[in-house]
């Protein structure tokens, strides 16, 4: 194949392992997110304080130390939990994305009215009934497209597992710069492969933000 | 069984603070890279003339939807194929403000765009010059509404300046992969990193939710 | 913990209030208050904003809680429970099975924005009730029809004036078949020419239900037209009640005839 098309079959089989992560992480962050978000709504000071705790936690430190953490220092004792690179991109992927997922589906569960609530007591449904039928329904609506650009985010932020040596797209494209060289070609053909991918999740989210039926 | 070591813990303090510095300066001049960047990439998307406002735009998108790690990797590595040879932690800034430049960018935007319509009405009619307009009028009115997301992006970057250390910079991190390498003791230097990166950021966070609440923006 | 004294049966009143109390922080809003409703009366609760009538309302919704005080529905006590003759604080399950005979009618509407009129309507019969959807749909429909929307069932209640929203929300409400209604300001923030829409709803409804209503307005002919008897609230207690011709011509009490010319000078 003419260059730089002979790149494609190495970087090709990156990228597989880089949307499978993110197709994994993404799920795993979505229900972090939402459970966490709702249970950070609890009236219940320990379910949201510990809930609090992780989300700030995971909020206040750097993405990349977790994700060394959870793959260096939990295999050894006294926690002897040895992960797959695969596995820990996942876990440090998912449980980032979903502390800040957490927060938007808190704010949007906030953002809707006292008085929907009290529309759904009036018609008599269950506290249960009120969060899935009314409150739920509502707060998706405003959650999508911020979880649109989490997972462009969560995206960008895979390219960080080829540091704890996972075959991911960008690790990739370094084993090819050390042994076919042609580093701008490269890295060129890496960024636009990765802009190939994001750009069409942006188009989304902004088509779905344009979209909403009702106000 | 063995648990975190303080004494060990104590031992190593010192030079991760003292690498705390490096990751201190590439925080301040990354974000004022990029809120300069950020205010010129606004403008020219604003600007009439289209090869001004279509490279604008296409930077923006490009920059925001590509890794800041691949970008990082693609200053260090090709810029010295063309004769740029600069020092790693140069390079790891420019890479932090063009990225996060691509971001201020969009908050301008929107700051600018949030200026009521009347007031450029009001400028015009005043007859103030173009460039008295924005510096007196619609700056001075778009800023401050935008500082907290500013914050934001500035508390987002400090938590990325670790990626530096994949190009060499010796950061706060790459220090602490470095005492685990040598010593095989990872727990104390990683929790340490993430002790210090939280007492740092967590406080800025509450300190910009104050600002919000002044502001009352979302 | 409140003795239960008087028994209510089935001949005693659709609602009793008895020395019922609510202040928020240092406001009085509801000081002793005592009233009666029998079964099917319509009655309107007018009085000054701030003399308690919306709260009243929305302790017998159970939305807000009473300090103290009992009220009694349909013979039952609402926010107490009956255990060994003693009245204990109800638990959510007391408070599910008194709602089931109440409905109402919010100020602001308050339709759920994502779902189609029509939905609007079904949620509960289907949901709360157990109505299956055909029933529950083909009853949807009679209700707006009555209440002259039917054309209107696929569309959002963003899509619909206020005057219209206000219309399905009645329907919603009585798709519950509810023995009680309570109306809280419905015609308050409506502009002034989609007010008339609603009221003639409300007065057909008046004509053809024998539903126990109790409504507060500032729509002082509407109140007279419909109203079996007109309840004067002043500082969170009942200062005058009666017979609307009574009230709006010849009331007793001074602060009464100071409210009425005060509302009824323009």
């Amino acid at each position: 194949m003419l260059p730089p098309f002979d790149l494609l079959p190495t970087l090709v089989r990156g990228l597989r392992v880089t949307i499978g992560l993110t197709l994994a992480a993404s799920t795993l962050a979505l229900i972090v997110a939402v459970i966490a978000g709702v249970a950070r709504t609890s009236k219940n000071p320990l379910i949201s304080g510990i809930v609090g705790f992780y989300v700030e936690l995971f909020r206040g430190t750097s993405v990349l130390v977790q994700m060394f953490w959870i793959f260096f220092v939990l295999p050894i004792p006294p926690f002897n939990i040895s992960l797959s690179p695969f596995l820990a991109g996942v876990i440090a992927l998912g449980l980032n994305v979903g502390a800040y997922g957490s927060e938007v589906v808190r704010g949007a569960i906030q953002a809707i009215s006292r008085s929907q609530i009290e529309a759904g007591i009036a018609l008599n449904f269950t506290p249960t009934q009120r969060m899935t039928r009314i409150i739920l329904p509502q707060a998706m609506v405003r959650i999508l497209p911020p979880f649109g650009n989490l997972l462009i985010e969560l995206l960008k932020s895979t390219a960080l597992v080829s540091l704890i040596t996972l075959s991911d797209l960008t690790f990739q494209a370094l084993t090819l710069r050390q042994t076919v060289g042609r580093t701008t070609e490269v890295f060129a053909v890496l960024l636009i492969m990765y802009f190939l991918l994001a750009y069409p999740l942006t188009l989304g989210v902004r088509w779905v933000e344009g979209r909403r039926v009702w106000a | 069984m063995v648990t975190f070591d303080w004494e060990f813990a104590w031992e190593i303090l010192p030079q991760l603070l003292e690498a705390m510095v490096v990751t201190i300066e590439a925080t301040v001049v990354g974000f004022a890279f990029a809120a300069v960047l950020g205010l010129l990439l606004a403008l020219g998307r604003r600007s009439e003339t289209w090869w001004i406002s279509r490279p604008a735009g296409a930077i923006v998108e490009f920059v925001r939807s590509t890794p800041l790690l691949v970008q990082l990797f693609f200053l260090f590595y090709v810029l010295p194929r063309y004769g740029v040879r600069l020092p790693a932690f140069v390079v790891g800034v420019i890479g932090l403000g063009l990225h996060y430049g691509s971001y201020t960018s969009e908050v301008y935007r929107a700051g600018i765009d949030a200026i009521a319509r009347g007031q450029w009405e009001a400028a015009t009619a005043l007859n103030f010059s173009q460039r008295h307009k924005w510096t007196k009028i619609i700056l001075p009115q778009a800023i401050p509404p935008m500082l907290p997301a500013l914050g934001n992006y500035l508390v987002a970057m400090f938590k990325e300046t670790p990626l530096l250390a994949a190009i060499t910079v010796v950061e706060m991190f790459q220090r602490a992969k470095i005492i685990s390498s040598l010593t095989f003791r990872p727990l104390e230097p990683y929790t340490l990193v993430g002790v210090l990166f939280f007492v740092l950021s967590f406080p800025s966070a509450l300190l910009i939710q104050r600002l919000e609440a002044r502001f009352g923006t979302r | 913990m409140v003795q239960d004294n008087d028994r209510q049966d089935a001949s005693g009143p659709m609602i009793r209030f008895q020395k019922v109390k609510k202040s928020f922080g240092d406001v009085h809003v509801l000081r002793e208050l005592d009233l009666d409703v029998a079964t099917a009366e319509r009655i309107s609760i007018i009085g000054a904003s701030g003399s308690g009538k919306t709260t009243l309302l929305r302790i017998l919704m159970t939305l807000e809680e009473p300090n103290s005080g009992v009220i009694y529905v349909d013979g039952e006590p609402l926010w107490h429970k009956k255990v060994n003759g003693e009245l204990v604080e109800a638990d959510e399950k007391h408070l599910r099975k008194m709602r089931g005979k109440i409905g109402m009618v919010f100020q602001q509407f308050n339709l759920f924005p994502h779902m189609k009129v029509l939905r609007n309507v079904t949620e509960a019969p289907i949901h709360v009730l157990g109505t299956p959807r055909d029933k529950a749909e083909a009853r949807a429909k009679e209700l707006l029809d009555m209440v002259g929307l039917a054309d209107k069932m696929d569309n959002y209640p963003s899509q619909l004036s206020g005057g219209q929203q206000q219309r399905v929300a009645i329907a919603r409400a009585l798709a519950m078949q509810p023995k009680v209604m309570l109306f809280d300001e419905i015609t308050a923030a409506l502009d002034p020419e989609l007010v008339g829409e609603v009221l003639g709803v409300m007065r057909q409804l008046a004509h053809e239900t024998q539903m126990t209503m109790l409504i507060v307005t500032h729509e002082m002919g509407f109140a007279r037209d419909v109203s079996h008897r007109i309840v004067f609230l002043h500082e969170g207690q009942v200062l005058e009640e009666g017979p609307p011709e009574k009230i709006f011509t010849n009331p007793d009490h001074p602060r009464t005839r100071e409210f009425l010319s005060r509302v009824l000078e323009h």
